[in-house]
């Protein structure tokens, strides 16, 4: 009953985070037509950022400076990078995003090292918030939820009750529409792009010390987020809200889970013996196999319903 | 100032080594129902991109109130009080219908991007968006997602979209196809009253809406302008009547 409850919590916190990561490729998705394959590479750097601007002025400021800075960041890869490549077609961006993945990995190799961080969890959130049937629930994981919920809010009512909302949803389906209603497409596509970048810095500085702040955690994060985008539907916010929240409680509980197929089967008089690759393949646990489930899924959810749960479009 | 709401000089596009607009010159006086008519590939639509800034002309010159507007973003000639429709109906499906207006009216009553006043704390920009509306005939369809509306309804919304920023000059592109009879009547009785005291260009396919609005026709053949003036003028034009009409007359 503990692991329920313990998982569920874990699950949600992963989820929340990834749906940080996921809505900013979202909203990025709608805007350019391809996917930005540099977005974990922001939530990397904004990660490291907040190692290092903790260390001067402590984890809080740090919670607000280093997401501006991956939105600054941002703004600039728009400016001076897509928007020129733009012209050359969808390939183009999508090479340039690639590119972008190696350049940002390898920069952050040469500059804080090969080796992990000590970025850790402030020791104002480093004790635990209740126990639960003996099982101790950090306080800082709660943080995490809430600073996901806030800015799932704060986005959420961006979007849908300002002005600057009204014309990002307006640009994002007809940008030439709305650029003969007298709006500066290109100047919303720059604050899409930021914005999306500033989320991904967030989640970034949240899951920095949460998980390890090293130069391979983009390479680990990137294809996860993918997949919740793919799954949940490319462009749709809520799809993507509930890819996130489901891939991060399974892959919460499928670590925790030790049955394994033939546990299943069994209950239902069915017994396999002897040495070979089927029952091999029966008798391995779930847990074993928790980090391909994502992957299983997206193959599962792109060969039935290919627009993903709540899509407008195609993979 | 000149009379001209809207002048192009020997404008011309090409694409590659393909000419698609060939030294067009016109010029619109202010208040006039202007309507370009021609055969497919005549260039219609490549004009009107050329003149709404989506994409920058080759050549010559093209002056809105006599001040040039070629080379500027598109955004910029909206803002000098230039305003087009689409050939392929632009509305934003997935807003309500009040939200496509709303949109429309928000650069021209001056709110640009301010992040943090909301929305519902607009009564001016409400009134004004619900005012157009009850112009449209779309109050019952408010919160109608536009997606959802009928497709003279969308047409009537993308024109009511076009004019509501309240630019002098409208660019509409086909603003009747694909609509039946007399879903056409209500469109050119929608047209007639909203372009009231604005200048209209338009293209269209429609002889009996060209005919009915124009109070000048051009007829673009092969990016040329063949001939230009009132609609008996150009109606008994030979060579109009040989490019364009000639079918029209013998059916």
């Amino acid at each position: 009953m503990e692991i329920v409850l313990v998982s569920l919590f874990n699950g949600l916190v992963y989820g929340m985070l990834l749906f940080m990561l996921a809505s900013g490729l979202t909203l990025i998705f709608s805007m350019m037509g391809v996917l930005n394959f540099a977005h974990a590479s922001i939530y990397m750097i904004g990660a490291y950022l907040a190692f290092t601007v903790s260390r001067f002025v402590g984890f809080f400021p740090a919670l607000i400076i280093a997401p501006l800075l991956c939105a600054l960041i941002g703004a600039a890869i728009e400016v001076w990078g897509l928007r020129r490549v733009h012209h050359n077609g969808h390939i183009a961006e999508l090479l340039f995003t690639f590119g972008l993945v190696f350049i940002v990995q390898r920069s952050v190799q040469m500059i804080w090292g090969m080796l992990p961080m000590a970025y850790r969890v402030p020791p104002s959130l480093d004790f635990s918030l209740f126990t639960i049937y003996g099982a101790n629930f950090p306080a800082y994981r709660g943080f995490m939820l809430l600073v996901s919920v806030g800015m799932l809010v704060a986005t959420w009512l961006l979007l849908k009750k300002t002005r600057i909302g009204l014309v990002i949803q307006a640009a994002l389906t007809h940008p030439q529409m709305a650029s003969a209603l007298g709006h500066n497409v290109p100047r919303v596509f720059t604050i899409v792009f930021a914005g999306g970048c500033l989320l991904a810095g967030l989640a970034g500085v949240i899951g920095g010390n949460y998980q390890t702040t090293e130069p391979g955690m983009a390479e680990s994060m990137g294809p996860i987020v993918f997949v919740v985008v793919v799954f949940g539907g490319l462009g749709s916010l809520a799809g993507c809200f509930v890819a996130s929240i489901l891939m991060g409680l399974i892959m919460t509980f499928a670590v925790v889970i030790n049955t394994s197929m033939l546990d299943l089967l069994r209950p239902l008089g069915i017994t396999v013996t002897g040495d070979n690759l089927f029952t091999e393949i029966l008798t391995v646990p779930v847990a074993r196999i928790g980090a391909l489930l994502p992957f299983a899924m997206m193959i599962i959810i792109l060969s039935f319903r290919p627009r993903g749960l709540m899509g407008t479009r195609d993979t | 100032m000149s009379d001209a709401a809207l002048a192009l000089k020997n404008v011309g596009k090409a694409f590659g080594n393909l000419e698609i607009i060939r030294g067009v010159s016109l010029d619109i006086a202010r208040g006039e129902r202007h309507a370009i008519i021609g055969p497919n590939g005549a260039g219609k639509t490549t004009l009107f991109n050329l003149i709404s800034g989506r994409f920058r002309i080759s050549s010559g010159e093209i002056l809105l109130n006599d001040v040039r507007i070629d080379g500027l973003p598109p955004h910029k000639i909206n803002r000098m009080g230039l305003s087009r429709s689409f050939q392929i109906t632009s509305i934003f499906h997935r807003l309500s219908v009040f939200e496509n207006l709303r949109c429309a009216l928000l650069w021209s009553m001056g709110y640009r991007y301010s992040f943090w006043t909301p929305l519902w704390l607009q009564r001016e920009l409400t009134a004004r968006t619900d005012a157009m509306l009850e112009d449209l005939n779309l109050t019952p369809r408010r919160d109608t997602a536009a997606g959802l509306l009928s497709y003279a309804d969308q047409r009537a919304l993308e024109i009511g979209m076009t004019i509501a920023g309240g630019a002098s000059v409208i660019l509409l592109d086909e603003p009747t196809a694909g609509m039946s009879n007399s879903e056409t009547d209500n469109a050119v009785a929608l047209i007639r009253r909203v372009s009231k005291g604005k200048t209209l260009l338009m293209v269209e396919h429609d002889m009996k809406v060209v005919f009915d609005l124009a109070d000048v026709i051009t007829v673009l053949v092969y990016g040329q302008v063949i001939a230009s003036g009132p609609p008996h003028i150009v109606r008994a034009n030979p060579a109009v009547q040989e490019a364009y009409l000639g079918a029209l007359d013998a059916a």
